[in-house]
């Protein structure tokens, strides 16, 4: 008994520890973001001001960042959705290849993807300029994760005898894709969509070479910050994107939680068949 | 019940893209309310066939598939209104087990009353009630199959077509099960065209039989007639056990390593005789024990054994003999053959 409690308090300790670990970096850099001076310390006193400059600075790199997320999004599902389906319903080597190669973007340095980017396309002033050279970047870079997680849905339900069954009740393609397709892979869907999100709002590796001065998105913006101002700057900024990307994620992650408990009361007459 | 239509192929072929040809050209005709079997094993061509009926296949140019008289063949599965059971279930995961029943009825537009009062019937038919606003995922197997069952019935299909709807369910369900949909098929007088590998299953279920083979029907017939007069031996051997003696006739006798067997009717050319094993038995005392051979193994199953006896051949005959008496390995035994159940294939 003795031993056990002793194993019990180590663990608790490790666990406090690790999440002081993650945790601390994060209350002191919003705490940061509030201290008068940050050097001088917490006497220096508690202000609003550095958020309000990076607000009035930096606003549109916020709005912009979610524009590019929703826009990046829609996009992915459009896309994604689509792909996944046809990539679950094919079995030909074709489909595995193109699987493969739907990675690529992810396992390339973003660096070298936004060069590939610029190199084809920066010829064409108008859309090098524009936000959306940015969103085909990041639209790369997130599909895959869009169509996996749907992807991994598809393949553990038999989609091809589904839809047979469903057209076999008079089901056409349409209604098929509707009544079956999709409500069956809501959750793949939800889980790709949180995905796309967060990785449009925090990409930066890509972005960095892709923006221009009149497109820079969050990220960019919070690198400037941080290289050019005040460290205090640079911290409320960090407050304002956390302060926007947590609320979004709770909203998501409560979408994406299943319609039915598994848990429900079982009939246990339900196993026996009579 | 319901309207009972007559299913034909009309020289339907299947060859798939790569190449394969699944089924060699077929003629087939099914009587309105009858239930055809399609047997055989995996690859035979029987699945193919019931989806060329089902409309999930085309035929290659030239066969024509019909419905009644109207011509069906460029008609996909959502318009020909058939109902499908697989060995899967393929019920939605996404619905109750209600809503996947009143699916099809939902695609047709029927009122919410109508609906309502259609699934209470295949929900009663089914003896299923008690299930209704359950998940999916909280069905056993056998659930699962009446459900999808009731979903097919529900539409009031033209006919009724299941792809080896019992092969996933364990033995004692399977016979469950066999039972009801038997009496289904015969209450509801609907036609009924059903896919197995499993021969006592046909028996048990088909008015008529299709023996199937690498993409040919082999033999078409009630079960007792391929049972008893198999028109080859790869239905002879597919259809329940045979045993099978090699040798040379001499005149009204058949020669064989074992010894011999006296048949009238033995046509002089014959390499082989065939027989079912409830047509061997152990010769009776004093009986002329024409054939004889050393058991090499007996199970007992209760009520008889199950006798295997080596006579020189490939394989050991078998038999099914009282259980009263016991067997031991290596006894020689004497048998006899009844001549009425002999066959030259």
């Amino acid at each position: 008994m003795q031993h056990g409690r002793f194993l019990y308090g180590l663990q608790f300790a490790f666990t406090i520890a690790v999440c002081a670990f993650l945790v601390v970096p994060v209350v002191m850099s919003i705490l940061a973001g509030l201290t008068v001076n940050y050097f001088v310390g917490l006497e220096s006193g508690l202000t609003l001001r550095w958020v309000l400059e990076v607000w009035d600075g930096y606003r549109d790199t916020l709005f912009l960042s979610l524009g590019l997320a929703l826009a990046c999004l829609v996009l992915t599902l459009l896309l994604g959705v689509p792909l996944a389906y046809l990539l679950a319903r094919s079995r030909g080597r074709l489909a595995r290849a193109i699987e493969e190669l739907l990675m690529l973007p992810v396992a390339v340095p973003g660096l070298a993807t936004a060069l590939g980017l610029i190199v084809a396309y920066g010829g064409l002033a108008g859309f090098r300029t524009s936000a959306a050279f940015i969103l085909v970047g990041h639209v790369l870079f997130t599909l895959p994760f869009m169509v996996r997680s749907v992807l991994a849905v598809l393949s553990v339900i038999d989609l091809p005898t589904l839809e047979e069954g469903a057209a076999s009740l008079g089901a056409g393609f349409a209604q098929r894709f509707r009544d079956i397709v999709l409500p069956n892979c809501r959750n793949g869907i939800l889980a790709g969509a949180l995905m796309v999100v967060t990785l449009s709002m925090g990409e930066f590796n890509m972005t960095w070479l892709l923006h221009t001065p009149f497109t820079k998105t969050l990220p960019v913006g919070l690198a400037d910050a941080y290289a050019s101002l005040r460290l205090e700057i640079g911290s409320a900024y960090t407050l304002i994107f956390f302060l926007l990307i947590t609320p979004l994620l709770l909203a998501l992650q409560a979408l994406a939680r299943p319609r039915r408990t598994v848990f429900a009361e079982r009939d246990p007459s339900a196993e026996n068949d009579s | 019940m319901m309207q009972a239509v007559p299913i034909s192929l009309e020289n339907c072929a299947k060859t798939f893209t790569d190449g394969t040809r699944a089924l060699e050209p077929v003629d087939l005709a099914i009587a309105a309310g009858e239930t055809l079997v399609l047997l055989g094993p995996s690859g035979c061509g029987k699945t193919t066939t019931l989806r060329l009926i089902a409309g999930l296949e085309q035929p290659d140019a030239g066969g024509r598939v019909l419905f009644g008289g109207e011509d069906v063949t460029a008609l996909p599965i959502e318009k020909r209104n058939v109902g499908m059971v697989f060995q899967s279930y393929a019920l939605f995961p996404n619905m109750s087990v209600a809503e996947n029943i009143a699916y099809g009825l939902r695609l047709r537009r029927q009122s919410a009353a109508e609906q309502r009062a259609r699934v209470g019937e295949m929900l009663a038919l089914m003896r299923i009630e008690r299930l209704a606003d359950r998940s999916i995922d909280q069905l056993s197997g056998g659930q699962r199959q009446r459900v999808a069952l009731a979903r097919a019935l529900a539409v009031r299909p033209r006919a009724l077509l299941l792809d080896e709807p019992l092969t996933a369910l364990d033995a004692k369900l399977r016979d469950t099960l066999r039972f009801e949909i038997d009496s289904l098929l015969r209450e509801l007088g609907i036609t009924a065209i059903y896919v197995t590998h499993d021969q006592a299953e046909a028996m048990a279920l088909g008015d008529r039989i299709v023996v199937m083979d690498h993409g040919r029907i082999a033999q078409v017939g009630a079960p007792r007639d391929i049972y008893q007069r198999p028109a080859s031996r790869y239905v002879a051997e597919f259809i329940g056990t045979m045993n099978r003696l090699s040798g040379h006739a001499e005149g009204e006798v058949f020669r064989c390593p074992g010894g011999y067997v006296a048949w009238p009717e033995l046509p002089a050319t014959a390499r082989e005789i065939l027989f079912r094993p409830e047509d061997t038995r152990i010769a009776a005392e004093g009986e002329a024990a024409s054939l004889r051979g050393t058991v090499s193994a007996a199970f007992f199953c209760g009520d008889h054994v199950r006798l295997f006896v080596d006579v020189g051949e490939e394989r050991p005959l078998v038999l099914e003999t009282p259980a009263r008496r016991e067997y031991r390995h290596g006894e020689t035994v004497a048998l006899a053959v009844e001549r009425h159940g002999l066959m030259v294939l």
